[in-house]
């Protein structure tokens, strides 16, 4: 058994045992990070191995969350009644727009689709034209002020600042129960299986040693006659869709959805999780999204301003001193184990 | 009508800003490849210094703008010496490192000036307005104007006119060549970042005229300043002139013609738009490299 097994094994372990022995307020915060790390495997996927650097992951993370609330907060106000939050800004018809999300197969579809189709549209236009590197990340971050001053602005569609809040129920769990939270994390956990797993599947494939040849060499890649625009944007638009199905699931989660969760800098504090875990490696990426999050709270009840600085600081370092993050150190040491073992019988592998 | 020209002041004021900002990236951003998103707080710390230095003398204005270009300046200096120059060829990394940093320094300005707001009082001779034709021009916003042509031409002249622009003009197009021929590249690089990051500063003592001053001031314009150097093209001088002109139009425009949280969407699907037919901004460098 490898390394990488044991610890993926005491992973699952971990996971499945945390609902018996931590308190449900633990659980919750638990499953919100179960929430980061399903967004952190799509970052991995796009920046790690494709070298899309998305600065605008909370924008798909935003549309499955708020198509997932719009939902919740029409069957929490009955077929007849308002969202509370439209009684409050004046509005008096339900708009056009949120009809549809009263079914329940539309709204799941929308979760998976409507991120789905921004980052496919956005990725085909600019992969396309060969805008990449530093502009495709400065494009995407510009998506997500873009969205948030949007969200802002139609307070009668979206809430406004405040967003959306108030879910008790969730396709008939009840959120207020403990039994109910441990049933949503259970559900949170397995998507991140899922997630893990299907992410894994494409790295392993032909089309993921495509992607890392694009992310090497794209002109090389299209002298081979690929078009590397494709191979991005169905990247893009998977990671996307991993980032709508965690906001989704945050929603009954944590309980709330609103745009100061969403803009540049809670997107870019989704690349931090990666970045310290490794973005190279799915894993290490999985791991670093929790790790780091888990310090925030930690630090957040704590001395709330020092996470800021320890946030940023916290970067610098990894950057300078492990680019590859945490994966990359327990790479580096477990290689120099095994070339030690092997030293002595094989060294002109270890040369080579 | 007379709506559309009253609106004319107000975009341009906003290319102005935008202008200004944009300046400092054509130099970090355009001429060496570093998207430096702490930029936006060497703004902040311009406008800190403007707000520091007014009450000491009737002119605190004015001799904060050369105050505030050296102490920004001196900070992405710092910041360059200290960490950006082990990221060359790495600009994906820089942004990310950059923003470490910018979420340093804004926690830093928390923590120094509180995290309210404070005002920066306009010196008696900036306030009022006079009327041309019918539209009211703000003498504030009047004077962002001609102080965003002033940095213009000036830093064309120096690109083009004086010893030390054409060093760095030749390390930005063959940064091997120009070190074989004596340059020595690592001081012009850091040379670039301190004018750079001092237009920065010189942007942030500006913005002090049309709003209040605070921790994340800068993280309002970052974001349309790095879209003007996109449309504009990679290290011109005249893109990102003409662009800052477009986006400043287009933003004041149709935020008055829509609203402004659809204004920043619209212009998002422009810019979107404009790259399909010109993927690499307005000017193009002309090389033998595969783009």
């Amino acid at each position: 058994m490898t390394l990488g097994r044991i610890s993926l094994v005491v992973c699952i372990v971990l996971l499945a045992l945390a609902p018996l022995t931590l308190s449900p307020f633990r659980l919750g915060l638990l499953a919100k990070y179960v929430c980061f790390a399903i967004v952190a495997v799509g970052i991995a996927l796009a920046w790690g191995q494709g070298g899309m650097l998305t600065l605008g992951q909370g924008v798909f993370f935003g549309l499955g969350g708020y198509a997932m609330a719009m939902y919740l907060k029409l069957k929490e106000a009955g077929s007849a009644g308002l969202p509370d939050f439209m009684v409050w800004s004046g509005v008096e018809e339900l708009p056009a727009l949120w009809k549809p999300f009263g079914n329940p197969v539309f709204a799941l579809a929308a979760v998976v689709l409507l991120p789905g189709l921004v980052a496919f549209l956005l990725g085909l236009l600019v992969f396309r034209q060969r805008v990449r590197g530093a502009y495709f990340a400065i494009l995407s971050q510009a998506l997500a002020a873009a969205f948030v001053i949007l969200l802002v602005g139609q307070q009668g569609l979206t809430g406004g600042t405040n967003g959306m809040t108030n879910f008790s129920q969730f396709f008939g769990l009840d959120l207020t129960d403990p039994n109910g939270q441990r049933a949503v994390y259970a559900i949170a956990a397995v998507v991140l299986g899922v997630t893990f797993l299907v992410a894994k599947l494409l790295v392993r494939s032909r089309f993921g040693r495509l992607l890392v040849a694009v992310r090497d060499g794209e002109d090389r890649v299209r002298f081979l006659g690929y078009d590397p625009a494709v191979v991005k944007t169905i990247t893009f638009t998977i990671s996307a869709v991993m980032a709508g199905l965690a906001g989704a699931l945050f929603v009954p989660i944590v309980g709330i959805i609103s745009p100061a969760l969403l803009g540049i800098v809670p997107s870019l504090e989704l690349l931090v999780g990666v970045a310290v875990g490794g973005r190279f490696v799915l894993a290490g990426a999985i791991a670093g999204a929790i790790a780091v999050n888990y310090a925030k709270t930690l630090f957040s009840e704590d001395f709330a301003e020092g996470w800021l600085y320890l946030q940023g600081g916290l970067f610098v370092l990894v950057l300078v001193f492990a680019p590859k993050g945490l994966a990359g150190i327990v790479e580096s040491v477990r290689y120099r184990l095994s070339s030690r073992k092997r030293a002595p019988s094989t060294p002109v592998e270890v040369a080579a | 009508m007379g709506a559309l020209a009253n609106q004319l002041p107000i975009g341009l004021s906003i290319a102005a800003v935008l202008l200004l900002i944009a300046l400092g990236l054509t130099f970090t951003f355009g001429q060496m490849g570093v998207i430096n998103m702490a930029h936006g707080e060497f703004i902040m710390a311009g406008a800190y210094t403007a707000y520091l230095l007014q009450g000491f003398t009737s002119q605190s204005f004015l001799i904060a703008l050369p105050v505030a270009f050296v102490v920004a300046g001196l900070m992405g200096l710092l910041l360059e010496w200290s960490l950006i120059r082990r990221f060359y060829g790495r600009p994906l990394d820089t942004l990310l490192l950059t923003w470490g940093v910018s979420l340093v320094l804004q926690q830093l300005a928390r923590d120094i000036f509180g995290a309210p707001n404070v005002q920066v009082t306009a010196p008696g001779w900036l306030v009022g307005g006079v009327d041309v034709l019918g539209v009211r021009l703000p003498y504030n916003r009047m004077f962002i104007v001609v102080l965003a042509v002033l940095c213009v031409v000036g830093v064309w002249v120096y690109l083009t006119r004086l010893p030390a622009g054409r060093r760095m003009r030749a390390v930005v197009q063959n940064r091997e060549l120009a070190g074989y021929s004596g340059i020595a590249t690592g001081r012009v690089d850091r040379f670039t970042f301190l004018l750079g990051s001092g237009l920065a500063g010189v942007a942030g003592v500006a913005l002090t005229l049309v709003g209040p001053v605070g921790p994340s001031l800068g993280t309002f314009y970052i974001v349309d300043a790095f879209l003007v150097v996109v449309a504009g093209g990679l290290g011109q001088l005249r893109g990102a002139v003409l662009a800052a002109l477009a986006l400043g139009f287009l933003n004041g425009y149709l935020e008055f013609w829509t609203d402004a949280s659809l204004a920043k969407v619209l212009v998002f699907v422009v810019i979107i738009a404009f790259l399909q037919v010109r993927p690499q901004g307005m000017f193009v460098l002309k090389g033998r490299t595969l783009v």
